[in-house]
Formats: C-alpha cells, structure tokens, sequence
C-alpha cells in the first residue's frame, strides 16, 4: 500500500476526524488527540499491520509549533509509512502510543527531554538523557545555554 | 641474578634515599581506573592490548577507585558525568593523579562551542596532572602521556613541597 492508500483508508474508517496528508513528503498528518486510535488500527488492521515504530523523533518546527514525527513499517506487508503530530508550543500535549509500541516509551521520552512535548498516558515520564534536575529542553530553537549548571561552568 | 649482582660480591646492599625507593616503587606500579567515557577509551584499550601493553609499565587496571593511582579520563564529560567523576575522584587514595586524555576532556573538543551538555575539560571538576593532545590521541600518545606522569611521581619529593607550575 502506498502512503496514500493508506491515508484514504484511515480516512473512510475515521469520517469524524480530518487526517490531513502532505504530498511532498508523503506522510499523514493527525490531530493531537487521535494519534493513539489511529496508531491502534494502523497497528491491528490486516489490511495495514504496521507492527514496527521505526523511529519517533521530536521537531521544533519554528513556527509557534512542536512536531511530532512517526516512521512506521510493516514488516508483515512490507509497506512503510510516516505520519506526523503537530502541537503548539504553549500547549505542546499528545497522545502516547508509548502502550501501542513498546519502542516508543523511550523514543517519546527522548522527545520530552530534548523538546519538550508531553505525551498523555506515557506510564514512565520523565527525562531519558538530561539529569532529572535540568531545566529547559535544549532542542527548542529559543534555548538558551545556562551559565552554570551545579556549580560548574557550563559555556567554554 | 640480576644487573646488580655484577657490581656487588658479597653483600646486598644498595644504598639510595627513601624517597628514590618510594617513588620507583609507586611509578612502576601505577594503578589506572578502568573506565571510558568514549572514543578515547577505544584508544586506551589499544593501548593495554598486545601491541603497546601499557601493562610493562606496571599499569593494571581496577575496577575499584579505592584501589587506583591514576584516573585516565578517557573521552567526553558530560555535565551529568562530571559529578560522578568528582565522586570517583574523591574516593580515590592519595597520592592520586589525574590524565586527561584526548580534546574533548582537555578542553570540550569538538563540543566546544555548540555542546550545552559537555563540560569544557575535566580541569574545571578535577585537578589535571597529564594532558594527552589529541582527537583521540594514538596509543603512543597516550604512552608518553604515562612516562610524563611517571617523571612526576619520580620528581615527588617527602620533605620538599611541591612546586606548583600555575
């Protein structure tokens, strides 16, 4: 299946929500607060059996938004596809699929240090990389080196 | 048996200082920590395999702070892994020496400008003895480095008070 015979099918199969799709890159675009049914059925649906997270990655897309980006693979059907979650800044909050690949529990807590996006439903929130006691996600575009960090001087 | 025995006939009696003794006994058996922090660490292993085996030199590696002369800071020090250097540091017996192997403990390396999580040297958490030049530095660099160290404990001295050189 191409990326978008599988958009069409999430589509017909979810009428209430609009999954918008990008054909430049081909990928999927879901809203914040469906991502986890549309990952269940990517995953579960014969037609589709998505049964491997690639890689989730975390994106500051510069614009007043935070992204969110899935790489999906069938290694059942061989057949890929990407899929993307796009959260403001302010309110940078989505759903885990954390239960619907047991990949993603460390791929989205990365994402959270490093970005700064909150998945709901993630059962082990918290930083991956960073100290526990770090402040600030370093990826964002606006971060800012800190001075110190527990005393010891952080730039050269 | 040895080379001594040819200038000696009867007796075996060497005469030299306490401190000469002292200080050839500690640098022929310096005793490193064994861990890496990263690449560099690749190049200390090189450096305790067959072809250069440091180990001639009296290095043995511990798994212990507690049982070590030397800490070799093979790599980069993140801030998150500089208090558990500081730590380990600490826990070690003195006389303690510190070498500083490769750029990026000398200096921040390569993440010298962009690495908000690295610690620019390993100097600003821990007193550095040696710094071995490089990216990372070959075995042989690394071997240099220990004989430099090893002039130093050589030069150690009980009575006098050492020089400081900064």
């Amino acid at each position: 299946m191409t990326a978008s015979d599988i958009h069409n099918r999430l589509q017909t199969l979810f009428p209430e929500i609009t999954l918008g799709f990008d054909e430049q890159v081909p990928c999927i675009i879901v809203p914040a607060d469906a991502i986890r049914d549309v990952a269940l059925q990517l995953r579960d649906d014969p037609a589709l059996l998505m049964d491997t997270l690639m890689c989730l990655s975390g994106v500051d897309n510069n614009d007043g938004t935070l992204g969110v980006v899935y790489h999906l693979d069938s290694v059942a059907l061989k057949h890929k596809c990407t899929l993307k979650v796009i959260v403001p800044v302010d309110n940078p909050l989505l759903q885990s699929v954390e239960r619907v690949w047991r990949s993603a529990d460390w791929h989205e807590r990365e994402a959270f240090d490093l970005v700064g996006m909150r998945f709901e439903g993630h059962r082990d929130h918290r930083r991956i990389l960073l100290p526990d006691d770090w402040e600030g996600h370093p990826l964002r575009k606006n971060y800012e080196v800190p001075e110190f960090y527990n005393g010891m001087k952080v730039p050269y | 048996m040895g080379l001594l025995s040819t200038q000696f006939e009867n007796s075996n009696v060497v005469i030299t200082s306490v401190e000469g003794v002292l200080n050839w006994a500690r640098l022929c058996s310096l005793w490193q920590m064994s861990f890496g922090l990263a690449c560099c660490a690749i190049e200390m292993m090189a450096a305790s395999a067959s072809h250069n085996d440091i180990m001639r030199f009296g290095v043995l590696p511990r798994p212990s702070p507690r049982q070590c002369d030397v800490m070799i800071v093979a790599g980069t020090v993140t801030l998150k892994m500089a208090s558990r250097v500081k730590r380990l540091y600490e826990q070690m017996a003195e006389p303690r020496y510190v070498v500083s192997m490769g750029s990026c403990s000398n200096c921040g390396g390569p993440y010298w400008e962009h690495g908000y999580h690295v610690l620019k040297g390993v100097d600003r958490v821990v007193p550095v003895d040696v710094y071995v030049p490089g990216c990372p530095p070959r075995p042989e660099a690394l071997l240099e480095g220990w004989m430099r160290l090893q002039e130093k404990v050589r030069n150690f001295s009980l009575v006098k008070s050492e020089t400081t050189t900064d």
